[in-house]
């Protein structure tokens, strides 16, 4: 049960240090570094061409296949696919190989917010290093920007999660509630259905790391910022205290269910109606296709609210795969990523499994775009998810220690979330944590 | 193997005649030989890893900065830690009321089944152990679902009463709830201690009793919880090891009251969050080895009263 609870959860995720990196690896050097063997993209087709044995971690349902379609497009490359558990049992498996020097896969699967936390320890391959940087026109600039940390490339996105509004139709033509385009909006259609019926939620929000701080960035705010080991937290920010004014309406006047994201009873609420919308990444429609089968035919997509009527989103989960430095063949890791996260052939296995690309070429591809999905009642859902990766905000950071920073998100916001108080004391007491921890951990953390 | 383990503990046993050691050298040699394969053992899975501990926890590592001798730092910092002492004090609450409870219910059920008035005792026995035998993991879900005052058993009753009543996850029950499943799981366990210690007392004691004509009540206070003693006793010093290390079900309901439920709810979730959430080994070593000491300085103040009235 647990498993199946946590199979589909990518939604922390997001981009990283986008103004840093993007420049300083437009004049990237090739081959510097010893201990990772270094290369160019010519010594990628040699060792593709004299094969060997790799390792992948991944948990995406569309590893096995692409695994597949690899081997037999380089049979003397030999991939062994290891599922090490979904996202933080993964890390905290991959951080004890690298603390222990050995036992780390050769490729492995990391969410762009977990990114920082193993570039900073100088845990994965800077790929420039294999003229990787060269692929950048290929991939959308924010999920480019969350693989570059700190002047390096440390990984290839996969998937990318705008965010975007997911809502029950059928719920809000039965209320008569129109389709919200403003947070002010959202709130009142929050009330007018709890109101119409006090089983129906608008949304359902226990307290969620990566909801939060994907909510936080699309309304302006931009509480971590990264400079090197110098780090600042500061939760103060307007943009912040924007999303914080409209979801504490929310929370005190008990407008959302408290339904655990991804529990049974969750899909069940997706499924019924008293969950009647989703603010979530656009990797959602499969994950909806798959769990919430029964309600097909109920669910549209549109444009994230906003707060003043300018269009803008976030980034919403979503990640991509790196080269880790214990690889024994990092040119070979480095040909197989390559491949796995640029080759169309693997692209077209990722699209098949439902999965929200990261490239551009298939983000304007007319055929994705136009395509009409059965489960949205025949909507081109493409047509507004690929509209919101084109209007994600720029110049988001997460934390060089995100995954034990969201790991003690329920200690701090969560009560705020429990005792239905003001989410901003939530947040002053995460930051004071963050800035412990950073300065313990040897960072220099300010506010 | 032989020649690193030092002839240490063989000194210990015959150290005082040294003469005699000196003359007995080569076969205390010898028998080292046949302790060696248990010491080995031992050294590895027993001494080793406090050892490990004791190392970590005079250290600290930072992500940023390296390793770094700290002395004492991390035990005073831990000592100054209002999140451990919550935590402590949490379990330590849980050890005074469900302990008790849990040990007066297996106490009672042994009784009865022992007292062979109950007809099928065999399959209360059995089923009373039953829990026991359900992985732990399985138990918490089990009632995670009972529990669910949105889905689950609590809910209906709630629906039912047509009033939120029954909120096994709110602030205030969690640790009531916590209590039930720890009891449910660990009552036939207990019990069975009990029970087994009441089968090898001599059945002449009961006859000599009845013919001095000692009533069922008087037989059990004069006869059974007397003979009782030595296992409450170890059934206490158990419990309190199991409340101090309580893991399972507060971690495993976590996911359904996960702003209930924090890192640090109890000592061993906050070690185990400390380690592979926050990477601070040494801080997580510290807490282990003090609890370690707590646990067991708290175990031999039970043993050594609970002995000690058994001498009178």
């Amino acid at each position: 049960m647990t498993i199946a609870r946590t199979a589909f959860r990518r939604t922390l995720a997001v981009a990283a240090t986008a103004a840093l990196a993007v420049g300083a690896l437009a004049a990237c050097s090739t081959g510097a570094d010893t201990t990772s063997g270094g290369g160019s993209a010519s010594d990628l087709d040699a060792a593709l061409e004299a094969g060997g044995k790799l390792t992948y971690w991944s948990w995406t349902p569309s590893a096995e296949a692409q695994v597949a379609a690899f081997e037999e497009a380089y049979p003397n490359v030999d991939v062994e696919l290891v599922n090490a558990g979904t996202n933080t049992e993964e890390y905290t498996k991959l951080q004890n190989a690298i603390k222990a020097g050995s036992g780390a896969p050769d490729v492995v699967q990391i969410e762009y917010y977990a990114m920082p936390q193993f570039a900073l320890a100088d845990s994965l391959v800077d790929l420039s290093e294999y003229g990787l940087d060269e692929l950048e026109d290929q991939y959308s600039a924010s999920t480019w920007g969350s693989v570059n940390v700190d002047g390096k490339l440390v990984g290839l996105p996969q998937d990318s999660g705008p965010m975007a509004l997911f809502y029950n139709k059928s719920v809000f033509d039965q209320y008569g509630i129109a389709v919200p385009t403003t947070w002010d909006e959202y709130v009142a259609a929050a009330r007018q259905l709890h109101t119409a019926d006090p089983t129906k939620y608008i949304t359902s929000d226990t307290g969620d790391a990566g909801f939060a701080t994907s909510m936080i960035w699309q309304a302006g705010g931009r509480p971590f910022a990264i400079d090197g080991t110098d780090v600042t937290v500061n939760f103060q920010d307007e943009g912040t205290e924007q999303w914080t004014g409209v979801w504490n309406q929310l929370i005190q006047e008990d407008l959302v269910a408290t339904t655990p994201g991804w529990s049974d009873e969750w899909f069940k609420g997706l499924a019924d109606g008293s969950i009647a919308t989703l603010p979530i990444g656009a990797w959602m429609p499969g994950v909806l296709e798959s769990s919430v089968a029964d309600a097909s035919g109920d669910w549209r997509v549109a444009p994230m609210p906003t707060y003043d009527g300018t269009p803008v989103t976030s980034e919403n989960g979503g990640g991509g795969q790196s080269v880790v430095k214990q690889s024994k063949n990092p040119a070979l890791a480095a040909a197989f990523l390559r491949w796995l996260n640029s080759d169309p052939a693997s692209i077209e296995v990722f699209l098949e499994s439902g999965g929200f690309p990261s490239t551009t070429a298939n983000l304007d591809d007319p055929e994705f775009v136009n395509q009409e999905s059965e489960y949205f009642g025949g909507q081109k859902i493409n047509e507004v998810l690929t509209q919101a990766s084109k209007d994600v905000a720029p110049g988001w950071s997460y934390l060089p220690y995100q995954v034990y920073a969201n790991s003690i998100f329920g200690d701090t916001v969560g009560q705020s979330y429990a005792n239905k108080t003001d989410l901003n004391e939530g947040l002053a007491d995460w930051q004071s944590q963050l800035v412990d921890y950073g300065n313990e951990q040897g960072f220099t953390v300010g506010e | 193997m032989t020649t690193t383990s030092p002839p240490a503990p063989a000194a210990v046993v015959t150290a005082p005649p040294s003469r005699r050691a000196r003359v007995r050298g080569r076969s205390e040699w010898k028998g080292l030989a046949f302790v060696a394969p248990f010491l080995v053992v031992f050294l590895l899975v027993f001494i080793a890893p406090v050892a490990y501990s004791v190392y970590l926890s005079l250290f600290r590592e930072q992500l940023i900065g390296g390793n770094a001798f700290v002395g004492a730092e991390n035990y005073l910092e831990l000592f100054a830690d209002p999140q451990f002492w919550e935590g402590f004090g949490r379990v330590t609450l849980f050890l005074l009321i469900q302990v008790p409870i849990m040990l007066g219910l297996a106490l009672v059920a042994a009784l009865a089944i022992d007292s062979a008035r109950l007809h099928a005792s065999g399959f209360f026995r059995i089923v009373i152990f039953l829990p026991y035998a359900v992985p732990a993991v399985v138990a918490v879900l089990m009632w995670g679902f009972i529990y669910g005052d949105n889905f689950g058993l609590a809910a209906n009753i709630n629906d039912w009463l047509g009033s939120e009543v029954i909120t096994p996850f709110a602030r205030n029950w969690i640790l009531v709830s916590i209590g039930n499943i720890v009891t449910w799981e660990f009552v036939g366990y207990n019990m069975l201690i009990f029970y087994s210690a009441l089968r090898v007392i001599p059945t002449d004691l009961y006859e000599a009793a009845e013919l001095d004509g000692a009533g069922p009540m008087r037989v059990i206070t004069g006869i059974k919880l007397p003979a009782l003693r030595g296992a409450i006793v170890i059934a206490t010093i158990f419990s309190i090891i199991g409340s101090f290390q309580l893991f399972n079900e507060p971690n495993i309901l976590r996911t359904l009251a996960p702003n209930i439920i924090t890192t640090y709810f109890t000592p061993n979730m906050y070690a185990y969050n400390l380690s592979f959430a926050g990477q601070q080994y040494n801080a997580s070593a510290t807490v282990a080895i003090v609890m370690g000491v707590i646990t067991a300085v708290i175990a031999y103040v039970v043993q050594l009263r609970g002995s000690r009235k058994e001498e009178r």
